[in-house]
Formats: structure tokens, C-alpha cells, sequence
């Protein structure tokens, strides 16, 4: 008898086994975000996956839709075009930390200003896994990097608090050992017009978690049990991370705002009447 | 194919060579565009913002020259044909994307106004100075195609060559301008419709489970597919197969970098565009492009009036160099002249091509066109 993982059909199974180390967690968001598509309802045909350049970079690839390895720090922009291109896409950018917050951050405070549709997933394990474990943007401070072996002196950034003050009008933080919530929150992003965004905090055994004395990813799962505190709705000021200390996550933001596009098109009907001449699609 | 009425405004105008531009991506069907303002190009997007909302197009002003040339990418993977447009600086910052699109087959125009540089450099003055930028500007091997309009006529003209060039081959194109032809104002006349030869999207018709994105046709090109058709294809800037699946390996990178430069390089002649006047039986070929060719031409018609045969040769097509026709006419003639807006760097297509034939550059540091008797000069002394 042959049983089928529920997940399969979303993955590209002729592409595995993956890159990714035993103990990363990417595996375990890319299992949540399938069965999260399987929930919202919304047709493999229709969405797009959108990644850059990183461990997280290598979603796209497995993901059994339309996909896009893009250019490092610039899959947000390159979903822009598509999504204004191509409407009827579900368009979610997929990627890390240092993708999306040091090379491409520029991109997601305008993407979020602007409240593109699409939805942004951000697998946070506070690293740049691909080049061997250096300081990114979400590093804490006092964590040993291979660029900072002393120890981190830099403020890193608070995501949620980051993308609400731009605009995004969803924003959640789970980590890798809450996979219900996780699930849930990118099936809500999925099904929320405008830009919502989701932080999943995720180990990285090989180049984050053994350096800094965590221990294996086991060890790092408990971390997340023990550190994390559910608080639906906090104030985003105060969920930074630290070394110690709380890990907050829960659903911080579900806010209206008109999208780009609609807005583009009221303001163009508007100002236009009838010589306004909508993109096909 | 024909152009789609809605984008072509038929008929003469007064344009700048910049608004011709942007009424040559109309005409090509160009139904997105990302930008940021810089000089001496923004006015083709200024006047896209304006055409777009009543012809069914979407101009989005990036936040930076990063994000437009790669928003182009995303719309194109969607449907649409697009360009972005840019100058020096912004060139620069485009680079990463010109390869990205060479390496996924994304058919899209970059458009670059010309300025003096290095760096902020002449942000209001001319200069030729970007051409090998435009070859050679991204990192790896590859083949690139450009353009050089001398005329708002040619802005108009060679913008719908550059989107017909990159669709047959799937490759960027650049358009390479200068400041002097993108601010220059002269009669644009726009055909009828069905005057204006478009070349279809490649558009792939294989079964959902048959279709390899990246197998090529007979010409070396593949076959296109857009998302949301059902194909759920992958593409990546990674070294990839047929499939579109990375495929890093020594035999792989060989055969990509081999197709993705031969479906240029084989049809080198077929991608030549020059305009050549009294080439034959000449002394002197003066070889230039762009605003310096309409210099030239006063230089060359003071040294035919002194009874001297000088020939010339106007690239419109600036790359891939049309190097056999260089080598075919050296030894035919005395010298080549090249004159362009930079310290030397077409000049340097014509050395590599001359096989011993004398070259002389007639370079200029940009701010201002050249002087014609400096070229008259320069060919009198090639000849002597």
C-alpha cells in the first residue's frame, strides 16, 4: 500500500533530497507553508513563489508552482513586476534574513509602504547560512558570527516592529517549533490582500546554533519552548530579541489598507474617467 | 505581427529624442515600465507615466535603479513586455540585472541616456562612455545586443528594433543613447500600425507536463512561458538544464554559456545594422556612432571636398561588433578614424579587427560633441 504525503504534491520531489543540513528549519516552514496553501484554497496554478539568494533562497526551487530564483536581495522587486504584471498570481516572496533585511531591506520598506499584494516570508535564523554563519541585520546583540568573533555589537532589527511601521497590514512571528501557529499564519497571510509578512524564527545548528552554544537543533527547539511568549496583538516596539530573554510571537498586526493597485486604479478612474485604459491581464 | 493601435501614435511630431524613445516602446507594444529619475533619461519616463494609464500600461517609480531592473525581470515572467531607463550612475547599478536576464532568457530593453563619467561625472552632458559598459558591464561570459540611435527619428525607431531583437533572441537589449540625441528635438514620424512590424512573444504551446523551459528551438532559443498558464516552471540565475533546475557542474556551465552565447554570436550577421555611404574604393573609412556619426559627417564631407575618398561606416547596431566587415575592408583601406565620446573604446573593436591596417581614435572626454575639424584633422593625418 502506497500512502502519499499530504505535502508531496506541493514539492518538486525530483529535486530532493534538498540542500538544506540536518536540523535546519527551513524544512520544517516549507512543510507548514504547504499545507497552509492546501488550506487557503488558493490553486497551485495561481501562486508564484519568489525567492532570492541564501539557504531560504532555495525554496523557490522546491516548490511545486510557477518559480523564481531571483538575484540576491531583490525578490521583492522582482515580485512587484509579476504581481503588477500577472494580478491574478498569488505572489510570495520566500526568503532570509539577510536577503530580505540587509541587501534587499530597502525593498521591503517600500514594498510594504506601498501595500503590495503579495505576501513575504521571512525564515530568520538570525545568519547568513549560505556563506558559512556571518552577521546579518537580525543577528542579537553579544552573538558570535564569523565576521563578529568577539561577539556582536550591533542593533539588530526588530522585524515586526519594522514592517508595521511601513505598512504592512498583516504581520506575525512564529517560531519553527510552533508549527500550528505557523501554519495558520501563513494561510491567513496567503488569504490577506496587501502586504502581510511573516517571521518564523528558525535554528541553524551548523553556523549559528553551535557557535553561540545553543547546542544541536533539539536543543534549539527547547530554547524556542522555554524562551517563547504568545502574546496575540503586542505592541511591536517590544518584541526585539536578545541573546536571552523572551522570544515573543503571535499575530501583531491584521490592519485594512488600501493595495497599490487598487488604489492606482481608483485614483486613475478617478482622474481619468473613461480614457483611463486598465492593463489587461 | 502588427502593432496594437492603442500604443501607436501615427502621424509627425516634434519630439526629443527621449520622448520619441518612450513613443517607440508604445509602438513596440511595451506595457510596463520601472524606472527611477535620473538625467539625462528621465524624460522618457516622464512622458511613459503620462501614455501608460490611457493605453493600458503600468510605469512604477522604483525606489532605487536595483529594484526597476529587476521589476522589468518580474513583469516580463508575467507577460508583459518591459523596459526601465536609466543613465551612468543608474547603469551602473543595473548591472547585476543585465546578467541575470542574459542567464534566465528574459526578454527585456534597457535604455541608457548617456552622460560623462566616471561617477556623477556630467549628469547634463554627453558622452559615449558607457559602450563597453553596456558589453562587458556584468560579471561572466556572455553575448549582449545594443543599439545606437543618432536621431529622435532612430529613438523612435531602433527603441521597436531593441524589443523586436529581444524578443526573437530572448536576451536583454540596450538602447544606447546620449545626452545630446535624447534632448535634441527633431521631426518624429510614427507609421500606421500595421506599418510597424512586432515580433511575437516566443510563446511555448507544449503540454503542461511536456515543456522544458529552457530546450531550445532550432535557432538556440526557447520557447516562453508566463506564470499562472500552469506550466509550474522554475527559473533561476543559477547555471541550470533544460529544466530549469541548477545544474552546477563543469559540463553543465559549458553547455549553457555555449548556447546562450552562440544564439547571438552565430547570427552576427544577421544582427548587423550599419549604415555605410562611399565605402567602397575609399581611402579612409571613418567608423563612429550615435550623435558623433552627424559630427563626423561635416568631417567627412570637408575632406571629400578636397578631393579626398573617405568612406564611412554608421553602426546603429554597436554590438555584437560587426567585426567581419572590418576585416574585410582592412587592407582595402588606408586607415580607419573612429571618433566617439570617450577616451577610447569602440576604437579599440576596430584595432582587434584591422589586421595591421592603420587605426585612428579621435577621442573626446564628453561635455560637448566633438569638434568636426578635429575629425577632419584626424583624417587628413591618417591618410598622410
Amino acid at each position: 500500500m502506497s500512502v502519499e504525503n499530504p505535502v508531496e504534491r506541493y514539492l518538486r520531489s525530483d529535486r530532493m533530497p534538498h540542500i538544506w543540513c540536518p536540523g535546519c528549519g527551513i524544512g520544517t516552514t516549507v512543510n507548514c507553508f504547504t499545507r497552509a496553501i492546501d488550506e487557503s484554497g488558493i490553486p497551485m496554478d495561481r501562486l508564484a513563489v519568489v525567492s532570492g539568494i541564501g539557504c531560504t533562497g532555495r525554496v523557490a526551487g522546491y516548490m511545486h508552482v510557477d518559480s523564481f530564483h531571483t538575484t540576491h536581495g531583490r525578490a521583492i522587486p522582482f515580485a512587484t513586476g509579476l504581481k503588477l504584471a500577472a494580478p491574478a498570481m498569488k505572489v510570495v516572496v520566500y526568503s532570509g534574513d539577510g536577503d530580505l533585511f540587509a541587501i534587499g531591506g530597502n525593498h521591503f520598506i517600500h514594498a510594504a509602504r506601498r501595500n503590495l499584494d503579495m505576501t513575504v516570508i521571512c525564515v530568520n535564523n538570525l545568519t547568513y547560512g549560505m556563506t558559512g554563519g556571518q552577521l546579518t541585520p537580525t543577528t542579537p546583540e553579544e552573538a558570535i558570527a564569523s565576521t563578529t568573533p568577539y561577539g556582536n555589537f550591533e542593533h539588530p532589527f526588530n522585524l515586526p516592529y519594522l514592517a508595521e511601521s511601513c505598512g504592512a497590514v498583516y504581520v506575525a512571528r512564529w517560531t519553527t517549533y510552533h508549527v500550528t501557529q505557523m501554519k495558520k499564519a501563513m494561510k491567513e497571510a496567503l488569504l490577506k490582500k496587501g502586504f502581510s509578512f511573516v517571521e518564523v524564527i528558525s535554528p541553524c545548528p551548523t553556523l549559528y546554533g553551535r557557535r553561540n552554544r545553543i547546542g544541536d537543533s533539539l536543543d534549539e527547539m527547547k530554547t524556542y519552548k522555554t524562551r517563547s511568549q504568545i502574546k496575540n496583538g503586542a505592541d511591536t516596539k517590544e518584541v526585539d530579541l536578545g541573546m536571552g530573554g523572551p522570544i515573543v510571537v503571535g499575530k501583531f498586526v491584521d490592519r485594512e489598507r488600501t493595495t497599490y493597485q487598487d488604489a492606482m486604479e481608483a485614483f486613475y478612474t478617478r482622474k481619468l474617467g473613461n480614457r483611463y485604459a486598465r492593463a489587461s491581464q | 505581427m502588427h502593432a496594437d493601435p492603442a500604443g501607436v501614435l501615427t502621424g509627425a511630431h516634434f519630439l526629443d529624442g527621449d520622448h520619441a524613445c518612450c513613443e517607440g516602446a508604445l509602438a513596440a507594444e511595451c506595457r510596463f515600465v520601472a524606472g527611477y529619475p535620473i538625467t539625462p533619461s528621465t524624460e522618457v519616463v516622464e512622458r511613459i507615466s503620462q501614455r501608460f494609464p490611457l493605453v493600458g500600461g503600468v510605469f512604477i517609480q522604483m525606489e532605487d535603479e536595483l529594484a526597476s531592473s529587476i521589476a522589468i525581470a518580474g513583469a516580463v515572467w508575467g507577460g508583459k513586455r518591459a523596459m526601465t531607463v536609466t543613465s551612468g550612475p543608474g547603469f551602473s547599478l543595473m548591472m547585476e540585472h543585465i546578467g541575470f536576464a542574459v542567464m534566465t532568457e528574459t526578454p527585456c530593453v534597457f535604455v541608457n541616456v548617456q552622460r560623462g563619467g566616471p561617477s556623477t561625472g556630467l549628469p547634463t552632458l554627453p558622452a559615449q562612455a558607457d559602450m563597453m559598459q553596456a558589453r562587458w558591464g556584468s560579471h561572466g561570459d556572455y553575448e549582449i545586443i545594443a543599439v545606437c540611435p543618432n536621431s529622435p527619428q532612430e529613438c523612435f525607431d531602433l527603441t521597436i528594433k531593441a524589443f523586436n531583437l529581444a524578443e526573437q533572441y530572448r536576451t536583454p537589449v540596450m538602447v544606447m543613447l546620449d545626452e545630446c540625441v535624447g534632448h535634441m528635438m527633431e521631426r518624429v514620424v510614427v507609421p500606421a500600425p500595421e506599418a510597424i512590424e512586432i515580433y511575437p512573444r516566443r510563446w511555448t504551446n507544449a503540454p503542461l507536463d511536456e515543456y522544458l523551459p529552457f530546450a531550445p528551438e532550432q535557432d538556440l532559443v526557447p520557447a516562453m512561458a508566463r506564470a499562472g498558464q500552469g506550466y509550474r516552471f522554475h527559473m533561476t540565475g543559477l547555471t541550470h538544464n533544460e529544466k530549469g533546475y541548477p545544474d552546477m557542474t563543469v559540463s553543465g556551465q559549458a553547455r549553457l554559456l555555449k548556447r546562450l552565447t552562440d544564439k547571438i554570436k552565430k547570427n552576427a550577421i544577421a544582427l548587423t545594422d550599419v549604415v555605410g555611404d562611399q565605402v567602397d574604393g575609399a581611402e579612409a573609412v571613418v567608423l563612429s556612432y550615435g550623435i558623433t556619426s552627424r559630427v563626423a559627417q561635416k568631417a567627412v564631407q570637408t575632406l571629400r571636398a578636397q578631393g579626398r575618398r573617405v568612406g564611412s561606416l554608421r553602426l546603429r547596431t554597436v554590438w555584437p561588433f560587426p567585426e567581419y566587415l572590418i576585416r574585410d575592408l582592412a587592407g582595402k583601406v588606408r586607415a580607419f578614424v573612429v571618433p566617439e565620446l570617450n577616451l577610447g573604446q569602440i576604437v579599440r573593436e576596430v584595432e582587434r579587427c584591422a589586421n595591421g591596417t592603420r587605426v585612428v581614435g579621435v577621442p573626446h572626454a564628453g561635455g560637448t560633441v566633438h569638434d568636426p575639424a578635429v575629425i577632419a584633422q584626424a583624417i587628413t593625418e591618417a591618410l598622410r
